[in-house]
């Protein structure tokens, strides 16, 4: 699925003293089978953002809300906003949030603290049964049969954890749990809210390969939010940079972080390797690699081979 | 869940925001008092007067304060269809078995429904106009007396504060679960309200569980900083007594003496 987005304003709190300005003026194309990364500073919007893809933040009832406001103040209506996922158009006030939530799923920041059933399967399944078509509702099979799919998917042995309780799990399986609730559904769009925070180096790379895995195998568009340098270089084929509700730069993260000057302004770091060819280009070495550290290995091999 | 608009501080600066709390506290007992003590409708008006001139003073929208009532509406409306049906008045306009509807049913209901209205508003005005620090500071401040008898005024005043802090932490951990749960296809708008309601467990068990961390952590910060109550403890902002605190104590007394006079020389609204 496709995701366009034009001209998207969003205000928290609207009308109050409380208000706080989230989005201005986004506009944002997510093509199909990107592996995409949002970087932003806290509070520069991005989650925001996410949340409108799947009618978590309704975009009819805000745009209702903020034209009252606007014309009560009698400023300019901004131009018509545009969100479009796929074939659901979210400017439309009858688009089924439903069937939409069933297509793109989020897993949100620390998504091991959703976890509330009794055990890992129940837990798993709530997506399944509170989707399902209230008059032709799944049988115990298929339940069962999609549950184990996405525990198997997600690197958990179904045997193992499936009966327990998910407050028994360690923290990485946790977190491997609530993403598996999430992809139950088998949503086409993936989008996770910095699925790394929290977890040790071993529990970000595992994390990282698993996403991997997703994309290739299970949905075709995953996108992540994050401020993690590191991650987004060596994960995202393209990514987006939020600063101050306002998208600045829409590009490959290999030539985003080439605008290293700018991303230090706005709060943000560039990875690892980017700094090492930085410190290395100060010094007069100019080293052209991708931002793995592999890459810039070889890279660096094959500049002393010349030397 | 994301109203929270009832009791919630309002941050701008006004006299009434300037006010002492320990006397916007007794000034409140003191309106309640005469809320109650006022038996007619000039009474009534004296203090929805004040009120008013309050409300204006402290520089918050009259449309914010009004809200609050929203809360009780439910009750208010309730009370009122209660005695307007169950009120043995003389003028008899209807009457079916018990239910009878009077003349003087009709006023009494009103006059219920002002007091009770005026009594979330003034109660309201005090939690938008001051800050949940300083009323828990003036509320430790005015039952110090009961340190005499050994009561643990602090303590309270601290489990009170903590409370009142974690309000909106809660309600936005509520949301982001909420969110969460919603993502997943959980449907808290359903028609059927067993549905709804149980659609709410999802939520209920998350919120205790990082309710319960939260309350562990904050512990264990608290003794990480050696807090101890009690005596010896020193206050970071000091409460004091100014000039603006005179002219409204002298207000809210002007205040209890006009209706209790209204009362004697008057007579009730009956």
């Amino acid at each position: 699925m496709r995701i366009v987005a034009e001209h998207l304003f969003y205000t928290y709190n609207e009308g109050t003293p409380f208000a706080a300005r989230a989005l201005d003026d986004v506009t944002l194309t997510v093509e199909e089978g990107e592996f995409f990364g949002i970087l932003g500073h806290t509070g520069s919007g991005k989650s925001t953002f996410v949340q409108h893809l799947n009618g978590l933040i309704r975009l009819p009832s805000s745009l209702k809300r903020s034209k009252k406001h606007r014309a009560k103040k009698g400023e300019a209506l901004p131009p018509a906003p545009v969100l479009r996922v796929g074939e659901f158009d979210l400017t439309d006030p009858k688009t089924s949030f439903s069937a939409l939530r069933r297509k793109v799923g989020i897993v949100f920041q620390y998504p091991e603290q959703q976890l509330f059933a009794e055990t890992v399967k129940d837990d798993v399944a709530f997506g399944i049964k509170s989707f399902a078509d209230k008059k032709s509702p799944p049988s115990e099979q298929e339940i069962e049969g999609a549950v184990r799919e996405a525990l198997e998917a997600v690197g958990l042995s179904y045997a193992e954890v499936a009966e327990k309780s998910p407050f028994d799990l360690s923290g990485g399986q946790k977190r491997r749990a609530a993403i598996a609730g999430v992809i139950v559904t088998k949503p086409e769009v993936l989008i996770l809210d910095e699925p790394a925070a929290g977890l040790d180096p071993l529990g970000k790379k595992e994390i990282a390969d698993l996403l991997h895995r997703l994309h290739n195998t299970w949905c075709k568009t995953v996108i992540i939010v994050s401020h993690d340098m590191d991650e987004i270089a060596e994960n995202c084929t393209m990514s987006a940079v939020f600063d101050a509700g306002k998208v600045k730069y829409v590009l490959p993260p290999r030539e985003l972080f080439a605008h290293a000057d700018e991303l230090f302004a706005m709060g943000l770091d560039i990875p690892l390797v980017a700094k090492l060819c930085r410190a290395l280009h100060a010094r007069g070495v100019d080293i052209d690699c991708d931002l793995t550290a592999d890459g810039f290995v070889k890279a660096v091999l094959a500049k002393r081979g010349q030397a | 869940m994301k109203d929270v608009s009832f009791g919630q501080y309002y941050p701008v600066d006004s006299a009434i925001h300037r006010l002492d709390p320990r006397l916007k506290l007794l000034f409140l007992i003191a309106f309640i008092v005469v809320i109650f003590v006022a038996n007619s409708f000039w009474g009534l008006l004296v203090c929805a007067g004040v009120l008013l001139g309050a409300i204006l003073l402290s520089r918050i929208p009259l449309w914010k304060v009004l809200r609050s009532v929203r809360a009780v509406i439910f009750l208010v409306v309730f009370t009122a269809v209660i005695n307007v049906f169950f009120y043995a008045g003389e003028t008899v306009y209807w009457s079916y078995g018990v239910l009878v509807i009077s003349k003087e049913g009709i006023v009494f209901s009103l006059f219920l429904v002002l007091r009770l209205v005026l009594l979330v508003l003034c109660s309201s005005l005090l939690t938008y106009t001051t800050t949940p620090v300083a009323l828990t500071d003036g509320i430790e401040s005015l039952l110090t007396p009961l340190k005499w008898v050994h009561f643990p005024v602090h303590e309270l005043a601290l489990i009170m504060s903590i409370a009142l802090r974690m309000i909106p932490v809660l309600t936005e951990e509520t949301n982001r679960i909420q969110n969460a749960q919603k993502a997943r296809g959980a449907d808290f708008e359903s028609k059927n309200p067993v549905r709804r309601v149980m659609a709410f467990v999802p939520v209920l068990v998350p919120l205790l569980i990082s309710a319960l961390r939260r309350a562990d952590e904050l512990g264990d910060a608290m003794e990480a900083r050696c807090y101890m109550g009690g005596k010896k403890r020193t206050k970071y902002k000091k409460l004091h007594f100014g000039w603006g605190d005179l002219v409204a104590f002298l207000v809210g007394a002007a205040m209890l003496t006009g209706v209790i006079l209204l009362r004697v020389y008057v007579g009730g609204v009956l």
